[in-house]
């Protein structure tokens, strides 16, 4: 049997809004993965050092406050410091299109805007995880 | 046989009737829902109404129970106050962008600060790195709220600030700057929103756990009424509950939970309800399903005026007036279209007009993308204006009462919201409902429900689910300077070494040996303030003594 994709879900920031976490982390949780929600006011120091005791397959970030190009790579870079560089980075919330290709080169895999159906999300962390 | 007994039989033959030629022409969809998702039936009648009484449920204008609205004449004697809350980067910048508004036609400032500062640290603190200036205001100290307001009479505006956990120390700095410009403290008139509950269900910017965070408000209510009478201590907030995904109707029992905790604690601390409870305001949200929003705003007015003469024996007819600031639906727009943002921001602001709000910003059309620019900002505010002038909802009072429709829609709304309001009393009240995580459950629960409805195309979100078309990258978004965060901590730095510090010192200790007792903490908070202490000294001293709030994550 398939090991199950285990997920972290963080709100890295001071951003309040975590309407949009929480549905995604039942959907994916509903999807079948093993999923954990960091809560809010996370520091990306905070982030990784959870992913890595969790042992999980993805960390997915998100932010509406526009603190993204700041706090995003942040993650990222610690993550590969860590020696977790194959953990799939991906994000979400309000994040100018504009954006997309920073983040993108800084190692976030994907950036998921306002109105993404939960299903886009779970399609892509099945297609796209690096940990088998 | 009287006259509803005629209609029963007349209502029968119509759903007869209509049940004939539904298998000829069957109806859209099986069931109707409103926004909420409440069924609407597909008649509504006076049988709606059957026993209901005109007096009890609706009275008149300007009286109690006040469904109609709480003044006589409403928009006939003014328009409410249109009220864009704006603000970004730094004090210089926000300050031009206010002026901006003022020359546009709004009525009233309403001050969005940025996360460091409503979670009360400095600039320069170390969670505060690529959030200053982003949502918001950067506001370390009273340096900067002196530059914010330079130019603006504040014996003149009223201003609305969204502040909530240090909602004592940005009152405090507003004081300090009026007592500059020669405006003594009776003369100021606005809002505080300093509704901490409400952050800890949706909105995320607490600092300190209940107890410590109802005794700050109650100490504002207290200094309030003696020194700042026009003052709104509180606004008491439904918005972000919506926001995070509520129905109309918990949106209402929420808020109004969160109102009777706040009553409690300050009669618990030993005021008079009268002495307080007229400077209450709320903040409700404006959805699309324009009659179930009219129907909200009525059955809160309803349901609060009761709450306040009969559960709380308040006597000022002020007391039991609920008086609301109305703002649409941020996660009602969309980032695909998003023009069509104006016509359901356009649409929500109607609703709040035809619910009698004191106050309304609109939203603007870009803001599912990023903060909103100046030209959309107008749009907004436009909007506004051509509900006022144009459309005629303005010229009489309360013009949807009596549609068999929202009248019953009222009582529903009123209905659940009070099965609500016991259930949260037999859980003890809003704080211990809120702690259990009660109220975060059931707003999560309508949330989730919400998206699979949109996922599974039950309901439909114009541009999003249908509709949609290939778009490019929208251009011409906001962006706020990145470096506005260095030069904000290059200016405390100065600031750090002007200062006379011994007074801070002084007044910090003052702080906190009165935040040890029982004090009000609004005197040593305006001493610190004036002494040019920081945002996030004055929090540091309070989370010292106070602790900070340790939420349970769940989802």
């Amino acid at each position: 049997m398939d090991k199950k994709i285990r997920v972290l879900v963080a709100k890295p920031g001071l951003d309040g809004h975590d309407r949009g976490a929480k549905v995604i982390a039942r959907a994916l949780r509903d999807d079948g993965m093993e999923v954990i929600y960091t809560g809010l006011r996370q520091t990306p120091e905070q982030i990784v050092t959870a992913a890595i005791q969790e042992d999980v397959d993805v960390v997915a970030l998100s932010i509406l406050s526009g603190a993204h190009n700041h706090l995003f790579p942040r993650v990222t870079e610690l993550l590969v410091e860590k020696g977790a560089g194959d953990i799939l980075v991906i994000g979400g919330g309000v994040i100018p299109e504009a954006d997309y290709d920073f983040l993108k080169s800084k190692g976030v895999a994907a950036v998921f805007g306002p109105g993404t159906p939960t299903k886009s999300t779970i399609d892509f962390i099945r297609n796209n995880i690096k940990r088998k | 046989m009287s006259e509803n007994e005629n209609l029963k039989k007349a209502v029968e033959a119509y759903e007869a009737g209509v049940q004939k030629s539904l298998a000829k022409f069957p109806e859209r969809r099986a069931e109707f829902v409103t926004g909420s998702g409440s069924p609407v039936k597909r008649l509504y009648t006076p049988l709606d109404l059957e026993g209901r009484s005109h007096a009890a449920d609706l009275g008149l204008p300007g009286e109690y129970p006040y469904t109609r609205g709480v003044q006589n004449t409403m928009f006939r004697g003014r328009f409410w106050t249109m009220r864009q809350y704006a603000g970004f980067s730094n004090a210089e910048e926000s300050n031009k962008r206010y002026k901006f508004l003022l020359e546009q036609g709004t009525t009233g400032l309403s001050i969005a600060f940025d996360l460091p500062t409503q979670i009360g640290y400095d600039s320069d603190h170390a969670l505060s790195q690529g959030e200053v200036g982003k949502v918001g205001v950067a506001i370390d100290s009273l340096a900067d709220m002196e530059i914010l307001f330079d130019g603006i009479p504040l014996d003149k505006v009223s201003t609305s600030m969204t502040i909530n956990a240090p909602a004592a120390v940005l009152l405090a700095m507003y004081i300090a700057v009026a007592e500059k410009q020669g405006v003594t403290p009776d003369k100021l008139n606005g809002t505080i929103q300093n509704d901490i509950l409400k952050e800890y269900v949706a909105r995320g910017t607490y600092i300190f756990p209940p107890a410590p965070s109802m005794r700050l408000i109650t100490n504002i209510f207290e200094y309030c009424s003696k020194e700042v009478a026009n003052w709104n201590t509180i606004s008491i907030s439904g918005y972000h509950i919506r926001e995070a995904g509520s129905t109309a109707s918990q949106e209402v029992a929420f808020t109004i939970a969160d109102g009777i905790a706040y009553v409690e604690a300050a009669v618990k601390a030993g005021l008079d309800v009268d002495d307080f409870a007229p400077r209450l305001s709320f903040f409700f949200n404006a959805h699309n399903d324009l009659f179930e929003e009219v129907a909200k705003y009525r059955a809160a007015r309803r349901v609060w005026a009761k709450i306040m003469k009969e559960r709380f024996g308040a006597k000022n007819p002020k007391s039991w007036m609920l008086r609301f600031h109305t703002q649409t639906g941020g996660s009602t727009l969309t980032a695909q279209q998003p023009d069509n943002n104006v016509v359901r921001v356009a649409i929500q602001a109607l609703a709040a007009v035809l619910g009698g709000t004191q106050s309304l910003h609109t939203n603007s059309r870009d803001e599912a993308l990023a903060l909103p620019t100046e030209d959309s900002v107008r749009i907004a505010l436009r909007t506004q204006q051509i509900i006022a002038y144009e459309s005629g909802a303005a010229e009489t009072v309360d013009p949807l009462a009596g549609s068999y429709y929202v009248e019953s829609l009222t009582n529903r709304v009123e209905e659940e919201a009070l099965a609500y309001l016991k259930r949260i009393d037999e859980l003890g009240g809003a704080v211990k409902a809120i702690e259990q995580g009660y109220v975060q459950q059931e707003i999560q629960d309508s949330a989730y429900r919400y998206q699979m409805d949109v996922e599974k195309g039950d309901r439909v979100v114009v541009g999003l689910n249908k509709f949609q078309v290939k778009e490019k990258a929208p251009e011409g978004l906001l962006r706020v300077d990145p470096s506005v965060g260095e030069r904000q901590v290059e200016k405390l730095r100065a600031l750090r070494a002007k200062r006379d510090n011994g007074r801070v010192k002084a007044a910090l200790a003052a702080l906190e040996t009165a935040a040890k007792g029982d004090a009000n903490l609004m005197p040593p908070i305006l001493e610190a303030v004036r002494a040019y202490a920081t945002l996030g000294e004055i929090c540091d001293v309070m989370r010292g003594v106070f602790g900070e709030y340790k939420p349970s994550v769940m989802f």
